[in-house]
C-alpha cells in the first residue's frame, strides 16, 4: 500500500494527530509519504521523517504561507492525480476535514471522516467511524481511488520519534490560486486543546451551586448565577492545572453563559476521548455522554447520587464539588510532587 | 442579496439511537432541523436584515424534511425548497454536495450559501466545503463572525489555534459555528405562515442532473460496546479524606 499522510500545521506548529496518522499509515505496511505544504517548512518535513515517514512531498511556496483551503486542496489534488496513491490520511482537524472534502471532489473519490480504526483488506481500507456523536459505529469503505480518510485525534497511538532519522525530501509545485484572502489571526485562549488532551476536567450546571458563596451586592439574579459559576469554574481550572488537563464543560453550562462555547463537550460540542475525564457538577445528559463516553476512565463528582453520569463512571463522589475539588487539587499536587 | 440556507432534518439530539437489524433506529424521538443548521439560518436572516434581499431554505431529504424547512420558514426564511428523489437513497456526501450545488444554481443569482458546521447524524462535516468546491466558490468555513460589505464577505473562522480572519468576494459558501450567537425562536406569526406554506419539491430531473453514483458505502452498522463499569463510590469523613482516597485510586489506574 502506498499511503500519504497530510501533516497539518499552523505556522509550523504541527497538530499531534498528524503524527498519529503517520503511525497508523506505518501499521498498514508499505511506504509512507508525508505531505508538507507551507512556506519554510523543511523542519516540519524533518519531524515527519523522525515520526516514521519514508518520504516527504514538500510544496514550499510563499503563496502557501497562510493556509487557504482552495490553494492547499488544489496542491493536494494535483499531486494525487499525478502520482496515484492508494490512500491519503489526514488528521480530523478543521483544515484536515476541509482539504479531504475538497480533494475528494477534485479527484472524483470519497472521504471517510473521523475514523477510529482501520483494517486493510488488500489495497482496500475498511474504516470504523462513530456516527450520531458515537451513539453508533459504522464500518465504511471508499470504492474509488485514492481512498481519502481523516483520523480522529487520540484514536491511534503516537509513534516514538527517532531523532535524526532521514528520509527522501522531494520539492513539488504549489497550486496557489485561491479567491480567499487571509487578513489576520488572533490566538485563542491557549491552554490544552480538548481533542488532544490526555486529561479533561469538566464543569456543569453544578458549578453555580456553591451554598457557601454569596454574589457581590447589586447583581441581578442571572448575573449572580454566572458570577457563582465562574467562581466554580476557577476550582475546575485549578484542578485541571494541577493535572495538566484541559477544561471542558457541559452544554447546560455553556448555554447558561458560564463559560465560552470552545469548552463544550458533547454532541453539539467537541467529542473527546482522554485517558481520564473528571466530570464535576455534570448530571450526564445523553448529549454529553455521547461526547465523552470513549474516555478511558471517567470520574464523577455530583451532589445527586442518581445522576446518570455515575452510570458511566469508574469512581464517583456524591458530594459538593466546591469542597471536593480544592481538596483533590491539593492531594494531586502533593502526590504528584508538583 | 439572495441567500440560501442549506438545512438537514435529523433525529433530535436527545434521541436514544441504536442499530437494529442493520438500520439506524431512533425510536419515537422526533425529527428536527439539525441543531447546527439553526445557526446557519440565523446568520442568513441577519444578513438579510442588514442588507435586504431574501433567504431561501433548501433541504435534501424525504417528504418529512418539509417539517425542518417549515421550522426555517417559521424563523423567518422567505421561501423553502425540498430536493427529493427516490434515486437519492444511499447518496454520500460527495453526491449531496453535487445535488445541493445544482439546487443553488437552479435558484440562480445566489450571493451567499449558508450551512451548519455538520449534521449531528452523519457527523462528517464536509458537505459545505464539498458544495463550495463543486460550485467553484470560495469556502468560508466555521465562521463565528460574519461581515458583508458590498460584494466582500469577511469572516472570523474558529480554528484550533484561535480565530483566523478570511475574506472573499461573493458568491461564497459559509459554514456557521455556535459562537456566532443564539438562533432565534420561531415567532407566532412565523409558525402560522410556515404552516400554510407551499413547499415545492424538486426532483433530479428538475435540477437537470442524474443521480450521483455513490463512492462511499457503509456496509455495517454497530452499537458501540457498552461501558460495563460499576461505579465505586468514594466516601469519607471530610473532603480532604475523600480527595486523598480518590487521588490514590486515580493514580493507581495509571491514567495520568
Amino acid at each position: 500500500m502506498n499511503t500519504w499522510v497530510y501533516i497539518d500545521h499552523f505556522k509550523g506548529e504541527v497538530l499531534p494527530a498528524s503524527w498519529e496518522a503517520i503511525g497508523a499509515a506505518k501499521a498498514l505496511g508499505g511506504s509512507v509519504t508525508a505531505l508538507v505544504f507551507g512556506s519554510g517548512v523543511d523542519a516540519v518535513a524533518k519531524s515527519a521523517f523522525e515520526f516514521g515517514a519514508d518520504e516527504a512531498l514538500v510544496a514550499d511556496d510563499a503563496a502557501l504561507a497562510d493556509y487557504r483551503a482552495e490553494a492547499f486542496a488544489s496542491t493536494l489534488s494535483a499531486l494525487a492525480a499525478e502520482r496515484s496513491p492508494d490512500l491519503i490520511l489526514l488528521p480530523t482537524t478543521t483544515r484536515g476535514r476541509e482539504l479531504a472534502g475538497m480533494a475528494a471532489i477534485d479527484l472524483n473519490t470519497g472521504v471517510l471522516v473521523d475514523v477510529i480504526a482501520l483494517e486493510p483488506d488488500g489495497n482496500k481500507i475498511v474504516a470504523t467511524r462513530p456516527i450520531y456523536a458515537g451513539k453508533l459505529l459504522e464500518k465504511t469503505v471508499c470504492n474509488a481511488r485514492p481512498q481519502i480518510v481523516t483520523l480522529r485525534g487520540r484514536a491511534f497511538p503516537k509513534p516514538e520519534a527517532q531523532p535524526g532519522k532521514p528520509g527522501t525530501l522531494t520539492q513539488v509545485a504549489a497550486k496557489a490560486e485561491a479567491r480567499t484572502t487571509v487578513e489576520g489571526y488572533s490566538a485563542g485562549e491557549g491552554g490544552v486543546s480538548l481533542t488532544d488532551a490526555g486529561v479533561i476536567v469538566s464543569g456543569g450546571r453544578g458549578t453555580s451551586n456553591n451554598p457557601a458563596l454569596s454574589a457581590p451586592a447589586g447583581m441581578d439574579e442571572k448575573a449572580a448565577e454566572i458570577w457563582k459559576a465562574q467562581e466554580g469554574f476557577k476550582l475546575v481550572g485549578a484542578l485541571a492545572e494541577a493535572l495538566g488537563a484541559a477544561v471542558g464543560a457541559s452544554r447546560a453550562a455553556v448555554d447558561a453563559g458560564y463559560i465560552p462555547y470552545a469548552h463544550q463537550v458533547g454532541q453539539t460540542g467537541k467529542v473527546v476521548s482522554p485517558d481520564l475525564y473528571i466530570a464535576c457538577g455534570i448530571s450526564g445528559a445523553i448529549q454529553h455522554l455521547a461526547g465523552m463516553r470513549n474516555s478511558k476512565m471517567i470520574v464523577a463528582i455530583n451532589k445527586d447520587a442518581d445522576a446518570p453520569i455515575f452510570k458511566v463512571a469508574r469512581y464517583g463522589v456524591v458530594g459538593d464539588m466546591h469542597q471536593i475539588l480544592p481538596a483533590l487539587a491539593e492531594a494531586f499536587k502533593k502526590k504528584l510532587g508538583k | 442579496m439572495k441567500i440560501v440556507a442549506c438545512i438537514k432534518q435529523v433525529p433530535d439530539s436527545a434521541a436514544k439511537v441504536v442499530a437494529q437489524d442493520g438500520q439506524v433506529s431512533w425510536g419515537d424521538a422526533p425529527l428536527v432541523i439539525n441543531p447546527w443548521d439553526e445557526f446557519a439560518v440565523e446568520a442568513a436572516l441577519q444578513q438579510k436584515e442588514a442588507h435586504g434581499g431574501e433567504v431561501i431554505a433548501v433541504s435534501m431529504g424525504g417528504e418529512s424534511a418539509k417539517e425542518a424547512l417549515k421550522h426555517a420558514l417559521a424563523m423567518g426564511c422567505d421561501s423553502a425548497i425540498l430536493v427529493s428523489d427516490p434515486a437519492l437513497a444511499g447518496v454520500d456526501t460527495q453526491g449531496t454536495a453535487k445535488v445541493l450545488a445544482a439546487a443553488i444554481q437552479k435558484v440562480g443569482g445566489v450571493d451567499l450559501a449558508f450551512f451548519g458546521r455538520q449534521a449531528i447524524d452523519g457527523d462528517a462535516g464536509i458537505t459545505p466545503a464539498q458544495t463550495a468546491r463543486v460550485l467553484g466558490w470560495p469556502m468560508l468555513g466555521l465562521s463565528a463572525v460574519i461581515k458583508v460589505d458590498g460584494g466582500k464577505v469577511t469572516v472570523e473562522r474558529s480554528i484550533e489555534e484561535g480565530r483566523q480572519t478570511v475574506s472573499a468576494e461573493a458568491p461564497a459558501v459559509l459554514s456557521v459555528v455556535k459562537d456566532f450567537g443564539e438562533p432565534r425562536y420561531p415567532s407566532f406569526m412565523g409558525i402560522r405562515k410556515a404552516s400554510r406554506a407551499d413547499i415545492p419539491a424538486w426532483t433530479l430531473a428538475d435540477l437537470g442532473i442524474s443521480a450521483p453514483a455513490p463512492v462511499v458505502a457503509w456496509p455495517e452498522l454497530m452499537n458501540p460496546p457498552s461501558r460495563e463499569v460499576a461505579c465505586e463510590f468514594i466516601t469519607g469523613g471530610s473532603p480532604a479524606e475523600i480527595a486523598e482516597k480518590l487521588a490514590d485510586k486515580i493514580i493507581a489506574e495509571k491514567v495520568l
